[in-house]
């Protein structure tokens, strides 16, 4: 699975939602696609699956072009959190009929299972549903339908934290089993940043970052220690935030640092703590005064 | 070195490591699968299998074609020798720049140390 975007451009009126997107993910992984709200995440899902036309640019999936194209169409799925049916007084089994009909490597079990797992009644419909169920209901459509390309748009929001663990668990589970592309797009990233084997994070429809979770987690670093000490060792160095208590301070860079430096800052007194995935997206995503 | 920030996979390496350390696993004896790591942490499966395989790289664990992961023989005294080197940087250094820091004399906790030592062995 190869998705390519190039100078990928939607225009909402005067909203420019993707601006000029270059991205490239390739490889069976579980990429996540990190973004805060309104950065573009839904727009670049959406036209991933051929939802809509983008305004600019191009799209490719495994070198061809996504939209009206069905033979590509048919190996996505997008979910999004309402589980994303035809009709909302639908119920659950003509949905996951529909869903028969229409995936070629529809997993008739997987998704009873799924929807067992979350207790979501088969004959209910779905506006009947609670919001969480709803949720449910998408989750199973989405990983039954076992498409090579599989992205879910913020499906957990609608659920609680222990749902969101199940869900995750069938993820990885899943991916295990039946390798292929995954894409999360999220901004609760805590609890979910470990399943990700890459991560992309776009930020007012532009990509801020692409890279593997490891190497982007090895460049982030919080400095702790009296503001001199701190300020000689940031000199030249990139950094994405600064806190001060007093004349303790902090600063959290972004950059890669050798052993050689890390003894360095040991011997000035300070602290070393590494920033993980939701750190470093906040300090990255944070509005920067005064540019 | 110790550092805190280590990587997640480098986190399983070390945990195998001390899991081969205490003998909860025994040479020759198979680890579970970077799949079923994965799956019991949470973690991605690539990121398993980078400690696995930095594992392998040490000559920690071998693997068998299509069976799985196994610890090497040897291995358990491997680590203990590396162990023992680093006992001295990593756990009797930083007790003496502790005990000078807040002001405790070094013969004081050599005496403690003894004490504790004799009564271990009682």
């Amino acid at each position: 699975m190869r998705i390519e975007t190039r100078q990928l451009t939607q225009q909402f009126g005067e909203t420019t939602a993707l601006d000029s997107l270059d991205l490239t993910l390739e490889g069976n992984k579980i990429i996540g696609l990190l973004g805060r709200n309104g950065s573009g995440k839904t727009t670049l899902l959406s036209i991933l699956a051929g939802f809509r036309k983008p305004t600019a640019g191009e799209v490719l999936v495994n070198g061809e072009p996504v939209f009206e194209n069905a033979h590509v169409v048919r190996d996505i799925a997008l979910i999004r959190e309402g589980g994303d049916t035809v009709e909302e007084s639908e119920k659950v089994s003509e949905a996951l009929r529909f869903a028969e009909y229409l995936r070629p490597n529809w997993d008739k079990e997987l998704a009873g299972q799924i929807l067992e797992r979350f207790e979501v009644p088969v004959k209910s419909k779905l506006d009947q549903l609670s919001r969480g169920k709803r949720s449910a209901v998408g989750i199973a459509l989405g990983l039954a339908a076992r498409a090579p390309l599989t992205m879910f748009d913020e499906t957990y929001l609608g659920l609680d934290a222990p749902s969101r663990y199940v869900f995750y668990d069938l993820v990885l589970q899943d991916f295990m089993e039946h390798p292929r592309m995954f894409i999360l797009s999220t901004h609760l990233i805590e609890e979910v940043s470990r399943i990700f084997e890459e991560v992309a994070i776009i930020d007012h429809g532009k990509l801020l970052i692409h890279d593997e979770s490891d190497a982007l987690l090895a460049r982030g670093v919080a400095i702790t220690g009296p503001q001199d000490a701190v300020d000689a060792f940031i000199t030249g160095r990139t950094v994405i935030g600064e806190r001060q208590l007093g004349r303790t301070k902090s600063a959290m860079l972004y950059g890669m640092l050798q052993n050689g430096e890390r003894d360095e800052a040991a011997r000035a007194g300070l602290d070393l703590e590494p920033l993980d995935l939701q750190d470093l997206f906040v300090y990255l995503t944070e509005p920067k005064g005064g540019n | 070195m110790f550092d805190d920030s280590t990587p997640i996979y480098r986190q399983i390496a070390e945990q195998i490591k001390q899991e081969i350390l205490s003998g909860a696993l025994l040479e020759d004896e198979q680890v579970m699968s970077t799949n079923q790591y994965a799956a019991y942490y949470r973690i991605n499966p690539a990121t398993a299998q980078k400690g696995f395989q930095q594992l392998v790289d040490e000559g920690i664990l071998y693997k068998k074609r299509g069976i799985g992961m196994f610890v090497s023989p040897g291995a358990r005294e491997a680590l203990r020798a590396n162990h023992r080197e680093r006992f001295f940087e990593d756990v009797v250094d930083p007790m003496v720049a502790e005990a000078q820091a807040i002001g405790i004399p070094i013969d004081e906790v050599i005496r403690h140390i003894e004490q504790v030592a004799t009564k271990g062995n009682a």
